[in-house]
Formats: C-alpha cells, sequence, structure tokens
C-alpha cells in the first residue's frame, strides 16, 4: 500500500535527510517507526502522505503518486500529526466539517472512542480542551474514519497515564485485516503488544522492515544470570535480575519481542542486521 | 494481561486459554471470542491472537468452523493435559532435576514434600 523507491530528501542547504531510502509497507499491519532524534521519523511520513516531495525516487501511497494528492489517496488516508490543529468550534460541528471527506467515518465508532476516553460532551469547543483531550478527540476521529492507512506521529505525547492503556485498547479495536497503520513514536512502552511490525530508520535509510515474528524468529530477547551463551551475542544490559540479552536466535527458542534491546541491538550491530535480515534467500 | 519477560506472547496467550478451558470457564463444545474480540480484551495485536488461535488448533484444543468461528474442542481438557505433560517433562523437569542436585535433595526428601503437598 505504501511503496518508497529510491527516495533523496533534504531540506533547503540542509544535511541530508534520506540517501536512496526504499520502503515498502502492506496493509494488516500496525507497524512501529522508530529512530534517534532528527533520522527524519516526521519527514518520512510526510512524504507518504504527499506533504513534502522528494528530490529523486517514487513515492507512492495507494497506487497513487503521493505528490499528486488525488482525492482518491486523500480520502483513504489520515495523518495525525504531533502538534494537533483544532479550529474554534464544537466537537460535534467539527465531525459535520471533517467527516464528509471521509467516506467510511463512522459515527457510532467515534462516539464510542470518545467515550472510552471519557469525553462526554460533544458541544465543548476544541480551543477550550486541554492540549491532551484535545488529543484525544483527533485520535478518536482519525479512528473513525476507516481510512486505508493510517499515519501518526507521537500519538500518545501528552495523553495521561490511564489514557495511554485505553489508546492501546482502542488501536486494537480499529485494527484489521486491511488497514495500515504506521506509528512514529519515542514512546516504546506505548505500543507494547501492539504493533506486529518494525520499521527503523538511520542515517538515511531503512535500517529495519521486519515483522514482530520475523525478528524473533531471527533473534532472541531473555533476561539471564548465565553468562555462558553459545548464542551470538548482539546487545547486553545488565538489570537487576540479570542480564538482559539480545542474541542470534540458533537454537529456535520463542522468546517475547523487547522493541528498547532491539533498537539498541541494531544500532550496535548494523551491518549483522543487514546480514540476517535484508540477505536474499 | 500482565506478560512475562522471556516468552513468546502468543504462546502466554494460548497457556491462558488452556486456563480457562481447564478451570471451567470456557466448556468443551462452546463457541470462543473472536480473534478481535480477544485482541481487545487482552489489548494485543488481532495478528498476534491470530497465531495463538493456530497453534490452539494445531494441537487440536480449539477448531475453527469457517464463517462461524472458533470452538473449544470436545476432547480438548485431555489434549491440554498431553501438551502440558510433554512440556512438563521435556522442559520443567531437566531443569528441576538439575535444582534438586545442585541443593543435594534426596528422593526421599522429595517424596515427603510430595505427600504433603
Amino acid at each position: 500500500m505504501i511503496q518508497l523507491q529510491n527516495i533523496n530528501f533534504s531540506y533547503h542547504k540542509g544535511r541530508t535527510i534520506f540517501d536512496d531510502l526504499s520502503l515498502s509497507l502492506e496493509g494488516g499491519h500496525i507497524y512501529g517507526l522508530f529512530g534517534k532524534n532528527g533520522a527524519g521519523k516526521t519527514t518520512l511520513l510526510k512524504i507518504i502522505a504527499g506533504l513534502r516531495f522528494p528530490k529523486s525516487g517514487s513515492s507512492t501511497t495507494l497506487g497513487q503518486r503521493a505528490a499528486l494528492r488525488k482525492a482518491e489517496m486523500l480520502k483513504n488516508l489520515y495523518f495525525l500529526q504531533e502538534e494537533v490543529y483544532v479550529p474554534a468550534i464544537s466537537i460535534r460541528d467539527y465531525v459535520k466539517c471533517y467527516a464528509p471527506f471521509y467516506e467510511n467515518f463512522d459515527n457510532e465508532q467515534f462516539e464510542e472512542y470518545l467515550h472510552l476516553f471519557e469525553i462526554t460532551s460533544m458541544d465543548d469547543k476544541l480551543t477550550a480542551l486541554s492540549h491532551g483531550q484535545r488529543k484525544k478527540v483527533i485520535i478518536s476521529f482519525a479512528l473513525a474514519t476507516n481510512t486505508k492507512i493510517l499515519l501518526m506521529d507521537e500519538p500518545t505525547n501528552g495523553l495521561d497515564i490511564p489514557s495511554k492503556g485505553i489508546f492501546r485498547k482502542i488501536m486494537t479495536m480499529a485494527a484489521n485485516e486491511d488497514r495500515l497503520i504506521l506509528i512514529s513514536t519515542h514512546q516504546v512502552r506505548d505500543l507494547h503488544c501492539l504493533i506486529d511490525a518494525v520499521v527503523i530508520l538511520d542515517n538515511g535509510h531503512i535500517l529495519l522492515n521486519a515483522s514482530a515474528d520475523d525478528i524473533t524468529d531471527k533473534l532472541c530477547f531473555k533476561i539471564t544470570d548465565d553468562t555462558g551463551t553459545d548464542e551470538p551475542i548482539l546487545y547486553c544490559e545488565e538489570n537487576l535480575r540479570g542480564n538482559l540479552l539480545v542474541t542470534e536466535n540458533i537454537h529456535h527458542i520463542e522468546t517475547k519481542l523487547d522493541i528498547e534491546l532491539l533498537f539498541n541491538a541494531v544500532m550496535l550491530n548494523k551491518e549483522r542486521i543487514n546480514e540476517l535480515f535484508n540477505a536474499k534467500n | 494481561m500482565n506478560f512475562n519477560d522471556n516468552k513468546a506472547i502468543y504462546l502466554q496467550i494460548a497457556e491462558w486459554v488452556f486456563e480457562q478451558i481447564l478451570n471451567g470457564n470456557w466448556k468443551e463444545g462452546d463457541r470462543i471470542m473472536s480473534v478481535r474480540e480477544l485482541g481487545t480484551l487482552l489489548v494485543v495485536n488481532p495478528n498476534t491472537i491470530l497465531r495463538s488461535y493456530d497453534f490452539l488448533q494445531k494441537l487440536e484444543v480449539i477448531v475453527n468452523r469457517r464463517g462461524v468461528g472458533y470452538f473449544v474442542a470436545p476432547d480438548a481438557t485431555d489434549k491440554i493435559i498431553s501438551h502440558r505433560r510433554k512440556q512438563f517433562v521435556e522442559e520443567e523437569v531437566p531443569a528441576f532435576f538439575k535444582t534438586m542436585k545442585l541443593v543435594r535433595m534426596s528422593w526421599e526428601e522429595l517424596a515427603e514434600l510430595y505427600k504433603e503437598s
């Protein structure tokens, strides 16, 4: 559903953001997009949404050139930005104004999500709400549009602690076998058990694009007091309970993906990760 | 649901299903929650639930009737016990014996503890 091929991009006079970047994403998954500050996560989302144009290379979203911003593409894509823009109108009027752009918008779902987030009045002016409350309204709206593609940039920033749990629950309700959800975030704990594929962006390239199953097939994540292991260790971190290890999975043991450990392991072993995941079989 | 640190989540979910069946919350022959319903209940990606259900189908603990849903197999309890037995013998017993030797515990002591339990 999203195809980026040989993308080159830089801001005016700035350093290169993307250098021959290619990425292909399919429906039916919740992807987590990770990278250090300034790696270009937001820029990548903007290129997919047709809001930034690559210097060279092609960006195809839902079969259309993203930069053309055809109505066919826009009504099937929702981009939730990190800082949400809200006009000075009520929630009810916001829906009246913006829902018609999305033919599969479901008002019942919207109200259910708002209810779960404990937003009770549809008559409150959006500008009178706190930052976190605004974000809850726009997240609910974004999910209720039922677009084929949903891009989310730091969706949990500004949400209070209970709302993060509700966010995860709502995401599992909104995910389905056709929808492509791409979430960019530093809050890895907020995506716990939610994402089923990982994209890591580093130094202008995609360092890793793999499903969680593929990752746990090739790598082991474990806590152990045992220092002796015959598996090649990619990353080790000391912890009160023992050593947190990421190793190559040579004994085919199925462990639980830890995104934070994965990210650190990938950053330390870029070449080996590339060999493990990108080698043509 | 709280997941422990090491084991794959889809296996932990399968164990949670074993518990539901063994303690009678889910009865043999009953229809169980759909992939999406269980995903929302446990707050887990639906694809992970699907993987658990595939695994449970291979063990013949649940069956999928196309277009209707998933059901607890009529002999699910026996299947779970035989699977858990195999797991116990292959994975847990060796570690248990290792610790027994380490703390120099004899069979007789163990038998006493077993009688008391």
